[in-house]
């Protein structure tokens, strides 16, 4: 990493000036809709400036600040990942032409784009979904031709909300790898100002072109102290020891039928969750006929058509959905992509209308562990 | 038998393939059969007990087996007409085209039974993907100790490939035997489950490899049966089924337990999966 320099709150524009410069459309957060979202941001004041968000289980709310931060909220509901995977989206176009069929690939909007306030464990989510979709055997190729062109301006967390756990998943909240450049916001009643550090090559040439000075040894510190202070208020914790081992011995454990009790199968938590890549197809025809097309839209393994096959869905029940989706985070991901498939960001424990939080659930089979031993 | 990659760049961009030839299989084509050739005249080459996406205009695209020899011109598919995109594909007829992804997921390792005893055992519509390796084992049958088809299916009007079967039972060196669940008039065969067909034996179980290929609950009972005759679960294939709608592994849709059956399978090792076979609605 390069050495740390100093950006004036008064020179942000400039930074986002010079992302535009170089043909990026940046995209950060928003205030919208009562929420803090990611979208296009054109200068500093279309930054969420002077708000926070309270979390909780099935609780979400903006709230003012004393202060005039920048970043000091901690993740949205929207998570970057509808950048790179969109919600829905054209994998061909067919016609009929004398006969035959022509194909003909959905265009991909690959337009460079940077994404600003990443937070550490966006970071990881982001490296997760790489893999998942461009490590192979075959690669996502509209991913990839999106993912490319992708700027990224972390940003380090010094508050972290009530349902962050990204110290128990090893995510956060220090920005470690996979930026370009890493910002900490430091503000008291005397300054306002960021410490940016390189992790790339790009970022140190973007830095360049923006008005900064060297940093103080204190101004390190202050930024630093902030980090470490989010790692020290983490609202959740999940004990990850042994975890895989955990859930496989446990797939017939009565806990799951209790969760189901309280789970909607809603599919909130795979839609918010970063690392949740699922995807379904779905055909149609133009009015004439002479045009068909195959879109691709988010699923998730809360729907009940997911696993359908003749005669019926295999996962007919709630229990087997929620099971299904709490297995593959934390356990059969790292057989398939060698990792959690959990990054602790707490979005779906937030967005759960009933509040169900996946640290709690893995607790309370492990304080009634049945295991089985040969899974 | 490798398969090299006939695929376009994009893996979710189909080719188109003519139908050449449509016939119907069982009935009045409840279940059928397509012989497809290629537009672009390559070739498409397979391992037996892969699969394809077959893509109809504007209907939709579902994972279907190669039936066909792997070693023979002509690219062979069976399918039975269950829902939305097989009734409308079974309405298709020769001339019309079609797209076709793939070739897609493992193989039946049928050289792994050389030397040895090869036991095939095929429930309904999961004697389609078998096929290929029926072929691949009488084109070479030197390689091969005995060779068993053991095929159930549920009443004698719905037995797939009959003249096929018929002309392999009157093979000398191939011992097929075939059961119904329900006989009828003018049926004089076996009546009962597959897995009687497998208690019977005549193989040598520590040089067997057996493969098998139906619904679940059949193969769950024929893996009993063989391990009961002594078939070690390293010794025995199974061909896995679950929704599917990309083939190459990002749609999530075939995920069982660990494993995507895309592209660990459809062909499992039993070992591999011995561990969650036995887990309800996973
Ligand atoms: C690897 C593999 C190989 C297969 N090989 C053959 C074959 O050789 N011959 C054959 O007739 N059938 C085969 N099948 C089953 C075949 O894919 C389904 O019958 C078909 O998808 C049904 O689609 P539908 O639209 O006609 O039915 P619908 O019931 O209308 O289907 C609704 C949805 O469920 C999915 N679906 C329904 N049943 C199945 C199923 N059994 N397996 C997977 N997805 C399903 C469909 O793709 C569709 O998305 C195979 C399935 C797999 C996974
Ligand atoms: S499972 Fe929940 S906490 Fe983990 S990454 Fe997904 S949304 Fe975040
Ligand atoms: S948890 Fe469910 S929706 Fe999310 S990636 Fe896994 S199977 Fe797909
Ligand atoms: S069919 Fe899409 S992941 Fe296997």
């Amino acid at each position: 990493m390069s050495t740390p320099a100093i950006l004036d709150r008064k020179d942000f524009d400039s930074l986002l000036g010079a992302l535009r410069d170089r043909g990026h459309e940046v995209i950060g957060p928003r205030v919208r809709d009562g929420a803090i979202v990611y979208d296009t941001v054109d200068t500093a004041a279309d930054l969420p400036e002077g708000w926070t968000d309270e979390h909780e289980g099935g609780h979400y709310r903006l709230k003012p600040r004393t202060d005039k931060a920048l970043f000091g909220y901690v993740v949205g509901p929207t998570s970057w990942k509808k950048f790179l995977f969109p919600p829905q989206q054209t994998v061909f176009r067919a016609t009929r032409v004398d006969g035959q069929l022509r194909f003909e690939p959905g265009v991909v909007d690959d337009h460079p784009r940077a994404f600003l306030g990443v937070r550490s464990c966006e970071l990881h989510a982001l490296a997760i979904q790489d893999k998942v979709f461009m490590a192979g055997p075959y690669a996502d190729t509209t991913y990839q031709q999106r993912r490319e062109s992708v700027f990224i301006i972390a940003v380090n967390c010094v508050e972290a909300g009530a349902t962050c756990f990204c110290v128990s998943m090893d995510t956060g909240p220090a920005v470690g790898a996979g930026h370009d450049l890493a910002l900490t916001e430091v503000i008291n009643a005397r300054e306002h100002y960021f410490l940016v550090e390189a992790g790339s090559n790009r970022g140190a040439e973007l830095l360049a072109a923006v008005p900064h000075r060297g940093a103080t040894e204190q101004e390190i510190n202050a930024a630093r102290g902030g980090v470490a202070q989010a790692a020290e208020s983490m609202g959740r914790k999940l004990e990850t020891e042994d975890i895989r081992a955990l859930l496989l011995g446990n797939l017939d454990h009565p806990h799951w039928d209790e969760v189901a009790d309280r789970c909607l199968s809603c599919a909130n938590c795979t839609l918010v969750c970063p690392t949740c890549f699922c995807s379904s197809v779905e055909d149609s025809t133009s009015l004439d006929g002479g045009e068909a097309e195959h879109t691709r839209h988010w699923d998730s393994c809360f729907n009940q058509d997911f696993s359908y096959i003749a005669g019926g869905s295999v996962r007919a029940s709630t229990a087997s959905r929620y099971r299904q989706w709490l297995t593959h985070k934390l356990a059969t991901w790292y057989d398939q992509f060698d990792s959690s498939g959990c990054v602790g960001c707490g979005s779906c424990i937030t967005w759960c209308p009933v509040g169900i939080d996946i640290t709690a659930e893995v607790a309370a089979i492990r304080a009634s562990d049945q295991r089985r031993g040969d899974r | 038998m490798s398969a090299p990659a006939s695929q376009p760049l994009d893996p979710m961009i189909p080719r188109q393939f003519r139908i050449e030839e449509a016939f119907a299989e069982v009935g009045s084509g409840e279940v059928y059969s397509w012989r497809l050739s290629p537009l672009d005249g390559e070739p498409l080459r397979f391992a037996p007990g892969q699969f394809n996406m077959l893509y109809q205009f504007g209907i939709g695209e579902v994972p279907i087996s190669i039936s066909g020899d792997a070693e023979a011109a002509g690219l062979v598919h069976t399918l039975r007409a269950v829902g939305g995109v097989t009734k409308a594909m079974q309405k298709l007829e020769a001339g019309e085209v079609i797209g076709v992804r793939g070739p897609f997921g493992t193989a039946w390792p049928v050289a792994e039974a050389e030397g040895q005893d090869l036991v095939l055992v095929a429930g309904g519509i999961g004697l389609a993907p078998l096929r290929p390796a029926v072929y691949c084992a009488l084109r070479h049958r030197d390689r091969f100790n005995r060779v068993f088809l053991l095929y159930g299916t549920r009443q004698p009007e719905d037995i797939l490939f009959r003249e096929e079967l018929e002309h392999w039972r009157a093979q000398l060196d191939l011992d097929v035997y075939v059961t119904v669940d329900r006989g009828g008039p003018g049926w004089h065969g076996n009546v009962g489950v597959v897995t009687k067909l497998i208690a019977r034996g005549g193989f040598d179980p520590a040089n067997t490899v057996a493969m098998a290929c139906g619904p679940e609950v059949m193969m769950r009972f024929a893996v009993m049966a063989l391990q009961k005759h002594g078939v070690a679960a390293e010794r025995i294939y199974v061909s896995m089924e679950r929704n599917m709608k990309c083939a190459i592994g990002y749609c999530g849709h075939c995920q069982y337990g660990p494993h995507f059956i895309c592209k660990d399978g459809p062909v499992f090792r039993f070992d591999t999966l011995q561990p969650i076979f036995d887990v309800r609605e996973l």
